[in-house]
């Protein structure tokens, strides 16, 4: 850490009391190393076992087998069929929750009464576990007696047993969780819209479809895309839900990597599939990070 | 806006309310349909058609907190006039409740229960003290490599739980830390603490800094100005943090699915887990499932103001 150790010269030394260096230092340094050390350092320990021949169930020792791991896993149609999966997810869940939940925010960007409880009371949904909740859902969707058949009067369908179907089903319940966060990011994003703007189009007697493709879609983008990187970086990691809800038919990437982890124990192996994912993640998060510095400075 | 209102815009505005309405009903339909259940009485949670309207019991609660067995003769006149209206119920339902020495034996809900309110609140306190200090040195001193820092520690956030749990499973296996109530406390207060800093950041820049440099001209200390001067003000922000990182951690499923089984077990991996077990009774479970998630729905009340904030990391006030 020495970039850390030179103080800016301007900052004010204090005479008495510890310096600011040494409370800067004391206020930072501890929250970077409990990160390395619970965050950096077993990554490092699991790269040390991507490229081993491992297993944490047994009591033979790691064995080094290089890049084996890797070559295995891009040769493996299993596991691509794995990220089509979640890719097939995260468009239809990213893609439903941008729909509706822009379209919420469309519905409440108006006066009408009690708007403060109906937007907490739309709000829920995304507080809650998606673990327990996602339980739920799989009684509501139960082909027999569950409500939704019901509701839609389609008989027994079978949601969460056919891996099509159960894709969806898992992806509705996504979208009602989590179409409220695009709605929260969407309304704060509506309500900067200038009013004059809109003025000026109603004089200029701008259709409303002009009003809102050259006014509202332009000033809110930012934050959509906010919303939608967001959004598509938490689907790919998607793991309660489906668990939950359908393990044996939406079989996402983090899925598979629990199976390998901890069902199949082939610890070298999950560990260089973890490798991969985390090198999409992070590409995802770095780009999430830009925009989101380029709204704050707005 | 115009003072007269045509026609249409009136029947446009009636559509859009009429649409507010559909949208809240649909949205609310399945916390509806958990909380409803949680008060069923057994016959009525799985049937068809499904029953929307009935007369509440209180007995899936009695359920989900006491230890049952099938009942294999009926208690006498006498026992049944005895027992109080809880015992009664599960009398009523063809069952008994096991007792040791006449104290009624607990079901392990409220243990669980109990590790999950251990877990959240000792990492909250941890994640959002550590994040406060952090989130000043960030927000008042001069950096080298200050976005870079930034950006590390929110990418510890954004990792996947599983990828992270793999290597922590084996090195919790070595230290003995695999299902014990500090190993979890530990993950979460990881998990939290990036998020606590890059919140606190926001909420601490907007604390003017000309408070703080009166204070240390009237000969305070920088650490008397933090503590009497920017913690007071910060205070909203510190709350706001607070009941987020305590939403997180008491949600939290994959580490806890993970790195627990029993003793240090919490809610969530636990309530899925009785499915599992022969015929599940969904009125029992929804019954846990309310208690658990009761303080959250009271939270997202609470912080109904700083949500937008707490889902971008601080970047979009309002």
């Amino acid at each position: 850490m020495a970039a850390l150790a030179k103080l800016h010269p301007g900052s004010r030394a204090a005479a008495h009391g510890w310096s600011d260096l040494t409370i800067r230092n004391l206020f930072i340094l501890p929250t970077v190393a409990f990160l390395i050390i619970f965050n950096v350092f077993p990554l490092i320990y699991s790269l040390g076992f991507s490229f081993t021949q491992y297993r944490a169930s047994g009591n033979k020792p790691a064995e080094f087998i290089g890049l084996q791991n890797f070559r295995d896993l891009l040769a493996d149609p299993g596991i691509w069929s794995n990220f089509s999966t979640t890719a097939a997810y995260v468009l239809v869940s990213v893609g439903g929750q941008m729909i509706v939940g822009f379209g919420l925010a469309l519905l409440l960007n108006r006066k009408f009464p009690l708007k403060g409880l109906v937007t907490t009371l739309l709000l829920l949904p995304m507080m809650l576990s998606p673990a327990v909740v996602g339980l739920f859902w799989k009684l509501l969707y139960d082909p027999s007696w569950g409500p939704v058949n019901y509701a839609l009067g389609i008989g027994k369908f079978e949601w969460l047993s056919h891996p099509t179907n159960a894709l969806f089903a898992v992806a509705i319940t996504d979208i009602w969780m989590w179409s409220p966060f695009v709605m929260l990011l969407s309304l704060a994003g509506l309500s900067a819209v200038p009013q004059h703007l809109y003025e000026a189009a109603a004089i200029d007697r701008a259709s409303p479809w002009y009003t809102f493709r050259h006014i509202t879609l332009p000033l809110v983008a930012p934050i959509l895309l906010i919303a939608l990187i967001f959004r598509t970086m938490e689907a790919f990691k998607s793991f309660d839900l489906p668990f939950v809800m359908s393990t044996a038919s939406v079989e996402t990437v983090a899925i598979k990597l629990y199976q390998t982890a901890f069902q199949s124990w082939d610890t070298g192996r999950a560990s260089a599939l973890a490798y991969i994912v985390l090198i999409v993640v992070l590409a995802i998060t770095n780009i999430y990070v830009k925009y989101l510095n380029q709204v704050k400075e707005r | 806006m115009a003072a007269v209102t045509t026609t249409g815009q009136r029947v446009g505005r009636t559509v859009a309310l009429v649409a507010i309405v559909a949208a809240v009903l649909v949205f609310l339909s399945p916390i509806y349909w958990i909380g409803s259940t949680a008060f069923k009485p057994r016959e009525v949670a799985t049937s068809v058609p499904p029953t929307v309207f009935f007369e509440p019991t209180l007995t899936p609660f009695v359920k989900l907190f006491t230890k049952r067995v099938q009942l294999k003769e009926k208690p006498t006149a006498e026992e049944y006039a005895a027992a109080p209206w809880w015992e009664k119920a599960i009398y009523d339902g063809g069952e008994r409740v096991l007792k040791v020495k006449d104290s009624p034996q607990m079901s392990q809900y409220p243990n669980r229960f109990a590790n999950s309110l251990i877990v959240a609140i000792i990492s909250t306190v941890l994640a959002v003290g550590m994040g406060t200090f952090t989130a000043y040195g960030f927000s008042r001193f001069k950096i080298a490599g200050e976005a870079d820092l930034l950006f590390f520690i929110l990418s510890t956030r954004m990792l996947p739980p599983i990828v992270v749990a793999i290597p922590m499973f084996l090195m919790y296996r070595v230290v003995g830390l695999t299902d014990s109530h500090l190993g979890l406390i530990i993950l979460y207060t990881a998990f939290n603490l990036s998020f606590s800093v890059w919140l606190m950041k926001g909420f601490i820049d907007e604390i003017p800094k000309e408070y703080e440099e009166a204070a240390l001209v009237d000969g305070y200390t920088r650490m008397q100005a933090f503590f009497r001067i920017v913690l007071p003000e910060a205070a909203t922000g510190i709350a706001a943090t607070a009941v987020f990182c305590f939403v997180t951690a008491w949600n939290e499923y994959a580490f806890a699915l993970i790195l627990t089984n029993r003793r240090a077990q919490t809610a969530p991996p636990f309530i899925p887990s009785q499915v599992g077990s022969g015929l599940p009774e969904w009125t029992v479970i929804a019954a846990g499932t309310v208690l658990f998630l009761l303080p959250v729905a009271i939270f997202t009340f609470l912080l109904r103001n700083h949500l937008l904030r707490g889902m971008s990391f601080g970047a979009i006030r309002k």
